[in-house]
């Protein structure tokens, strides 16, 4: 008989007051019996809509079956098959708009907890596994994947699994691109990242760091001679835009991803750390998105009093996953909605002082569908604080489309594919990710690779 | 891991290393930096390539110990390793078709310029070099440039070696006395770049400058080396590190350098005690 409970198992958390003081992880998992408990409220319906909703198309009611069976090996063999980085996946994954947006448990009641069950099989395996991995057979084709995020690992390793001798070129010296600068430890444990890359390399994947592809070395070259007979192309999403306001080069003024990348890259939430992080006191991050949530969340665990969120909109539009926001309100981050900031203003030394914002309500939807934030006449106000983090997203890095000649993009700057298989204008050369869509989410890009990587396969088995 | 060939002391505070870099020396052009890690756990900072040799596969670099990771970098020893070593960044200076230029360096900034400054001599540019230090005991390279230049003034601020006086007094007279550059090119404190571009301004000869702003990726990721470059946002890892002399808002790049001094002032002299401690 399935579990009839309307509520998911909640998740044991660190509390609050705790937790927005130190940077380890937020959620703490599942033990074995609240997974079966959790996993017996599927009803494994025939109409399987939970899949539809997955990226990369996880068996989802086929693994939960197992975890409710209490054979949490031959779940994990299940996502495996689907999915590159279940580990990841289980925690940074916006279930809510896809799997467990479809599930008709949600239909009256909450749906079935599948990022929660995912993190726990993949933990579970992670611990307890013994499998050495076997690298398979080389296939005697090599390939070149540009980047190491999500997109860069997931057609890595689908590739690596099929005998191909794959080599992943990273622009920084440390190898997971946003997985390890963008997403922080209290999110996404870092040593969780360096399993799944360890598991890659088990596979011969090579990892070759400090490469920055576009500068070192082209696609070209790579190409011709380096024998490469295919490239992917997942570098991410670039430089940080900024509001063009008054004041946003005043000390004090970070992008997220500089902020994001001094404290989860750099470490400098480290006492030891050779790379230095402002320590606010108050602090307003401009943005409703997740980097937003990881940057103020950040922000109020290195010391910060008072952490303000930005947004133009209300809680309805907010681009974060829910759960982020919860989690940020819980460790009480600031929700300025409907605000809009307008000029930043200096301190005596120079400093960042004040943000002046105006408040803003809603009007008719724009292009997007969300209805469009107006300014209210004579709404004025000012936020007093000693730091500004600009979340307002990125644009595509120029690097790689400005020295590989017929690399079509669009006019922001992303890299042109066939959707259906991930091919550039260039042959032989793919894309996915940041790169092509512009800011996203770990699991779409993770889609991309996937697709591909499957594209890739079927080039070079012609 | 990339292994340090030479070292080479150019004055107590300026040293000079050669490191094995093979794909970046292939590549590198005047005006390129690299970002440096000197072990692991340690911050990314950009330095100008200072020379390299292709077919040796050499970059060579010339830093002044400034703070915490320069004196790391600075212990050292020929032989020995640095973690990372990433490059080449940066768009690389435009030098062709220049027929006669005034290169003006001061400091630790002459390191950079003078790679330009062969390059344009390779080219058959006329070039006229005017360097600047505090005093004779910090004046680095001066063979070099006299090499590659058919003009060397030497200023120093105290007289104690070549010309008492700023670079700005020297290219003011060269400019006076009826010298026409095509183009100014200018590397060194932020200040001096400053005054230098304050004055080419007034003769309305074209300048150009090599920021060395605050660094993290270097690749186009963070936005920490934004400026404000006649008027819009530019960032100098992809966008430069040249500019256009005149349209860089120095004032809030002098400000934007100084964001994080007190942390780095401690961050140094920790290094100091503990270096001194391994001495011992």
């Amino acid at each position: 008989m399935p579990n009839m409970s309307l509520k998911k198992n909640e998740m044991p958390s660190q509390d609050p007051n705790v937790r927005n003081k130190n940077f380890l992880e937020v959620a703490l998992g599942y033990t074995k019996e609240q997974a079966i408990d959790e996993a017996s409220r599927c009803l494994n319906c025939k109409t399987r809509n939970c899949v539809s909703g997955c990226p990369v198309q996880v068996e989802i009611p086929d693994f939960i079956k197992e975890v409710a069976a209490g054979e949490f090996e031959k779940a994990y063999e299940v996502i495996s098959r689907s999915s590159a980085l279940p580990a990841v996946c289980g925690r940074v994954c916006p279930q809510e708009s896809q799997c467990e947006g479809k599930c008709v448990r949600g239909i009256k009641g909450e749906p079935v907890g599948i990022g929660r069950l995912e993190r726990f099989v993949a933990d579970y395996h992670n611990e307890n596994s013994k499998n050495e991995t076997v690298k398979p057979e080389s296939n005697g084709h090599k390939v070149a994947v540009i980047g190491s995020g999500p997109s860069g690992l997931t057609c890595a390793g689908d590739l690596a699994k099929k005998g191909y001798e794959v080599t992943i070129f990273e622009a920084l010296h440390l190898a997971g691109g946003v997985l390890v600068y963008g997403i922080p430890e209290f999110r996404l444990p870092k040593a969780i990242v360096q399993k799944e890359i360890d598991g890659l390399k088990a596979l011969g994947v090579k990892v070759e760091t400090n490469m920055v592809i576009g500068k070192v070395l082209s696609i070209d070259e790579l190409m011709q001679e380096y024998k490469f007979e295919a490239v992917f192309i997942g570098s991410g999403a670039g430089l940080p835009r900024f509001m063009n306001i008054p004041g946003e080069n005043l000390k004090g003024v970070y992008s997220a991803n500089e902020f994001l990348t001094r404290v989860n890259l750099m470490k400098s939430y480290k006492d030891d750390s050779d790379t230095p992080i402002m320590k606010a006191k108050k602090v307003a991050v401009v943005g409703g998105g997740n980097v937003a949530m990881d940057a103020a969340r950040s922000a109020k665990r290195l010391g910060a009093d008072e952490v303000y969120i930005v947004y133009r909109r209300s809680e309805e539009e907010l681009p974060a996953r829910k759960e982020e926001v919860e989690h940020a309100k819980e460790e009480g981050i600031i929700f300025k909605l409907l605000t809009n900031p307008v000029e930043i203003l200096p301190n005596d030394d120079k400093f960042v002082g004040s943000i002046k914002c105006l408040e803003m309500e809603l009007g008719e939807p724009d292009a997007s569908g969300r209805r469009r934030p107006v300014e209210k006449a004579g709404s004025e106000f000012e936020i007093p604080v000693d730091c500004v983090i600009m979340s307002i997203g990125t644009s595509p890095n120029p690097l790689i489309k400005s020295t590989t000649k017929g690399l079509e993009t669009q006019k922001w700057g992303g890299i042109i594919v066939e959707e259906e298989t991930g091919l550039t204008s260039r042959e032989g050369v793919y894309a996915g990710g940041d790169a092509v869509t512009g800011a996203a989410t770990v699991i779409l890009a993770m889609g991309a690779g996937k697709t591909a990587a499957k594209s890739i396969d079927e080039y070079l088995s012609r | 891991m990339f292994k340090i060939l030479k070292k080479q002391e150019l004055n107590p505070t300026v040293t000079l290393m050669d490191i094995d870099a093979p794909l970046i020396a292939k590549k590198a052009e005047p005006g390129q930096f690299i970002i440096l890690r000197v072990d692991e756990d340690g911050e990314r900072i950009p330095l100008t390539i200072a020379d390299y040799d292709r077919e040796k596969g050499v970059v060579t670099i010339i830093f002044q110990i400034v703070g915490a990771t320069t004196e790391k970098l600075n212990a050292k020893k020929e032989g020995e390793f640095i973690e990372d070593f990433v490059g080449p960044l940066g768009v690389p200076s435009h030098v062709e078709g220049l027929k006669k230029v005034a290169v003006v360096g001061g400091g630790v900034g002459c390191a950079i310029a003078y790679p330009i400054a062969k390059k344009l001599h390779e080219l058959g540019a006329e070039v006229h070099s005017i360097v600047g230090f505090r005093n004779k005991d910090l004046v680095i390279l001066e063979d070099e440039f006299t090499a590659v230049s058919d003009k060397v003034c030497m200023m120093t601020d105290d007289g104690s070696h070549g010309t008492k006086g700023l670079v700005t007094n020297a290219l003011k007279e060269l400019i006076d006395s009826g010298e026409k550059y095509d183009e100014v090119i200018t590397i060194g404190p932020l200040i001096m770049m400053k005054f230098v571009c304050a004055l080419t301004k007034e003769y309305g000869i074209k300048t150009t400058v090599s920021m060395n702003p605050i660094m993290i990726d270097g690749t186009g990721m963070c936005g920490g080396c934004r400026l404000s470059v006649g008027g819009a946002t530019k960032f100098a890892c992809v966008d430069g590190p040249d500019f256009d002399g005149h349209e860089v808002d120095f004032d809030e790049a002098i400000e934007r350098s100084s964001m994080y001094k007190p942390f780095e002032r401690k961050a140094h002299e920790d290094t100091c005690n503990l270096l001194k401690k391994e001495v011992q």
